[in-house]
């Protein structure tokens, strides 16, 4: 956690000597608090005070990255408890799980139905981005077999889930190129599993079953030599698994508690395909930096996606859509043409009342540095003119034979100054656009 | 390993509302339902500052519905057109704890039917379930002004929820659910100033805070849910932190807006699985997200989805 400009000062040699170039020991303290400084600049500092101020500059979570090349992905290195204060850093990682007791064609399937999870929504492409390899079988050689299989048939970042040292080993050897996340150690196999994980350079997931073993347990691990670690808590259930986690997120953040500053990981294995998405999104939301489903339905991931990409948005950024002409449905030369914002959300909404009405339209996005149709109106980003260069710019006049412009009911004052600047006639439609079916049905025909 | 301390001392509260008149309180209820009480963010501290579990009110319409889609009109089929069936079958089949009783069928733009047809559906209603019900207008000012007086009174003295009051529309609404015993929904457009100030209305008008539910706009999963998510979780927080105008429970409209997205109602869509499933799972999933951001009553429309919904509240409040 970083350290305020007093407390900075309190380990400062005080002795407002100058050489750093600030009138007083004090000033160069706020200097650092707000990074214009460097410490090397004062020549006098104890060693003492370097180690506290480099601890205490040390991000509160650690920053965790598995796989390799395309398929490296990072968690961590949160710092708040909600989006609002600043944003989340790193998505949550979903990787969905592959056991080793499938040989063969079941084997094969089940890694085509992984590969599979991967969707595209608002021109992103969102999915799972890790596989977890299982170790069900109980037998190290199957465990390694099948860990060999998913490395050869998928190209995700791979998480190795046992609780033998013996089975790890035989498994990472014939995967470790591939860098994967390494779960998990207990208390009884922290010493062969950190050997393990430093030996071949990869991360390690630590196992317990309450915080403070938890804490112990990283402890141990890093005196091992592995500073790349991940919590996972072995809850009862999702109530103290959730508990848990934000328990553990709070003593990272707030309290700076080192034993406790790594992301966490889950394993979400009871309920059917929709009980899992429902359980994965509660754990996305509330602090489970990776989150292993069984499940492979498209359905259940396709939500829990969706639901990480929105949670781990910017707040700060209005979430765009490309300004162009979108076409609903097949419109033909006579359709309608309307115009709204690229605020996402507005168009969103536009699109999906469009698509309700069934009328084949098109919707022209004007762009308004993502605002919506009111706000960009008073900011005087939606005028007759960004219409009208929009109208040109997208070629709307060749989708067309008629000229007639549905504008939004919010802004029908524009009415007059827009039919001059495009010579369109100008339609108002709804305010609101869960009018929008009824007004195509009726105005259009 | 002893850890740290990281108990947070908050001085507020969401307040706790108890909906639903029995008749010893002059109603006709036989179960009422508490919501609120939140001491602690969500997850925060133990289960016991977690305050009441939260509740699925179910949406009945009181007008056919024309234009849902299959995979959500199948499964109610038998009774989408008689309210008072419909409301049996989600309290006595689908587990609901409350019935939202949505007045579409009012509005001018769709069936445009008149009060007498309100004040006949909420009777029956009434009469079909012992649970408390809210009572939700269509949103056109003019049209709920007209109607939804009349509802209040053919409802008086049930403590139902009803609503929706805005900045620009709250008077004749909140004056009746006044004189009549009611809760209050107050709806702001995805904006928390506007949230305070629709609260502050009412209360000037002599409504009592402890009495309102706030309705801050729901924007389903991949339709900006992420803009609901924080106003809801800045107003748990600015209730803890004893903002009285801010420290009332929050309702949320997750049927309807879940079933507007694509993801929802597209049929034909390879490589996002049977629209069946696909349906369902994301009304649950808008659910679910907005329960981790601090939410009292959900309304919900299809059975699958209150099942997966009250089963995963099931095992996080208890």
């Amino acid at each position: 956690m970083a350290l305020t400009g007093l407390e900075i000062f309190k380990l400062l040699p005080k002795t407002n000597c100058k050489k750093c170039g600030m009138p007083t020991c004090l000033a160069f303290a706020m200097a650092l608090a707000q990074k214009r400084a460097k410490l090397e600049d004062c020549p006098d500092v104890s060693e003492e005070a370097k180690e506290k101020l480099a601890a205490a500059a040390a991000p509160p979570m650690r920053k965790i990255v598995f796989g390799s090349g395309d398929a490296q992905v990072q968690v961590g290195q949160e710092t708040v408890m909600f989006r609002h204060e600043e944003k989340f850093h790193n998505e949550t990682v979903v990787a969905a799980s592959v056991s080793d007791k499938l040989t063969g064609d079941e084997l094969t399937k089940r890694i085509e139905s992984v590969n599979a999870l991967q969707f595209e929504r608002v021109g992103t492409k969102i999915g799972a981005k890790a596989v977890a390899v299982l170790n069900e079988s109980g037998s190290a050689e199957s465990f390694a077999k099948a860990c060999a299989a998913v490395n050869d048939g998928c190209d995700l970042a791979m998480i190795l889930v046992t609780e033998s040292a013996e089975a790890m080993a035989a498994a990472v050897t014939k995967v470790k190129d591939g860098v994967p996340l390494l779960a998990f150690a207990a208390a009884d196999t922290a010493e062969a599993m950190a050997k393990i994980a430093k030996d071949n350079g990869c991360p390690l997931a630590a196992k317990a079953e309450s915080v403070e073993v938890l804490a112990e347990l990283t402890e141990k691990i890093k005196a091992a030599g592995v500073e790349d670690i991940v919590l996972a808590l072995d809850a009862p259930g999702l109530q103290e698994q959730l508990y848990g986690l934000s328990k553990m997120r709070a003593l990272a953040l707030k309290k700076a508690f080192r034993p406790l500053g790594y992301p966490a990981m889950t394993h979400v294995c009871d309920g059917d395909g929709a009980e899992q998405g429902a359980t994965a999104i509660g754990l996305i939301c509330k602090y489970s930096s990776i989150v292993i489903v069984d499940t492979v339905e498209p359905y259940a991931l396709l939500a829990a996606l969706t639901a990480v990409m929105n949670v781990f948005s910017d707040p700060q950024k209005p979430v765009q859509v490309e300004p162009k002409v979108y076409p609903i449905g097949e419109p033909d030369e006579n359709a309608p043409v309307m115009f709204t914002t690229n605020f996402s959300l507005t168009y969103y909404t536009v699109e999906s009342d469009v698509e309700a009405s069934r009328v084949p339209s098109y919707i022209l996005v004007v762009d308004t540095e993502g605002t919506s149709v009111l706000t960009a109106y008073s900011g005087d980003k939606l005028n007759e003119k960004t219409v009208a260069d929009a109208i040109a710019k997208y070629k709307v006049e060749s989708l067309v034979k008629h000229r007639k412009l549905i504008i939004p009911g919010y802004v029908a004052v524009m009415s007059g100054k827009l039919e001059e600047a495009t010579n369109w006639e100008v339609m108002v439609g709804p305010r609101e656009c869960s009018m929008l079916p009824k007004y195509l049905q009726e105005a259009w025909n | 390993m002893p850890i740290p301390e990281v108990a947070e001392s908050f001085t507020g509260a969401v307040n706790r509302v108890t909906l639903g008149a029995t008749k010893d309180d002059g109603g006709t209820r036989t179960k009422t339902v508490t919501v609120g009480g939140a001491r602690n963010v969500v997850y925060g501290g133990s289960p016991e500052e977690a305050g009441e579990t939260p509740v699925v009110a179910m949406d009945v319409l009181d007008t056919k519905p024309e234009d849902w889609p299959d995979a959500l009109a199948e499964p109610l089929s038998d009774v989408l057109d008689s309210p008072g069936d419909w409301a049996k079958k989600c309290v006595e089949e689908l587990g609901a704890d409350l019935i939202c009783l949505k007045f579409e069928g009012i509005h001018p733009d769709k069936a445009d039917k008149d009060a007498a047809h309100a004040v006949k559906v909420t009777e029956e209603v009434l009469k079909a379930v012992a649970v408390p019900l809210v009572l939700w207008g269509c949103g056109n000012d003019e049209k709920d002004n007209e109607v939804m007086p009349k509802v209040s009174g053919a409802a008086k003295g049930e403590k139902c929820l009803i609503g929706t009051v805005t900045e620009d529309n709250y008077k004749s609404l909140t004056a009746i659910a006044l004189a009549d015993g009611h809760f209050l929904i107050t709806e702001a457009p995805l904006d928390i100033n506007i949230a305070k100030q629709v609260n502050i209305l009412a209360s000037d008008m002599g409504f009592p805070l402890d009495r309102i539910v706030t309705y801050q706009s729901t924007g389903a999963l991949g339709y900006g849910i992420e803009y609901a998510y924080s106003i809801q979780e800045r107003q748990r927080l600015a209730a803890l932190g004893g903002d009285k105008m801010m420290a009332m429970p929050v309702i949320c409209d997750v049927g309807y807006e879940s079933w507007r997205a694509k993801e929802a109602k597209l049929e034909d869509a390879p490589g996002w699985g049977a629209v069946d499933d696909r349906g369902p799972m994301w009304e649950t999933a808008t659910a679910i997200c907005l329960l981790q951001a601090g939410v009292d009553i959900i309304r919900l429309r299809h059975p699958k989805a209150v099942a997966t919904v009250k089963g995963f509240i099931g095992k996080v409040w208890s």
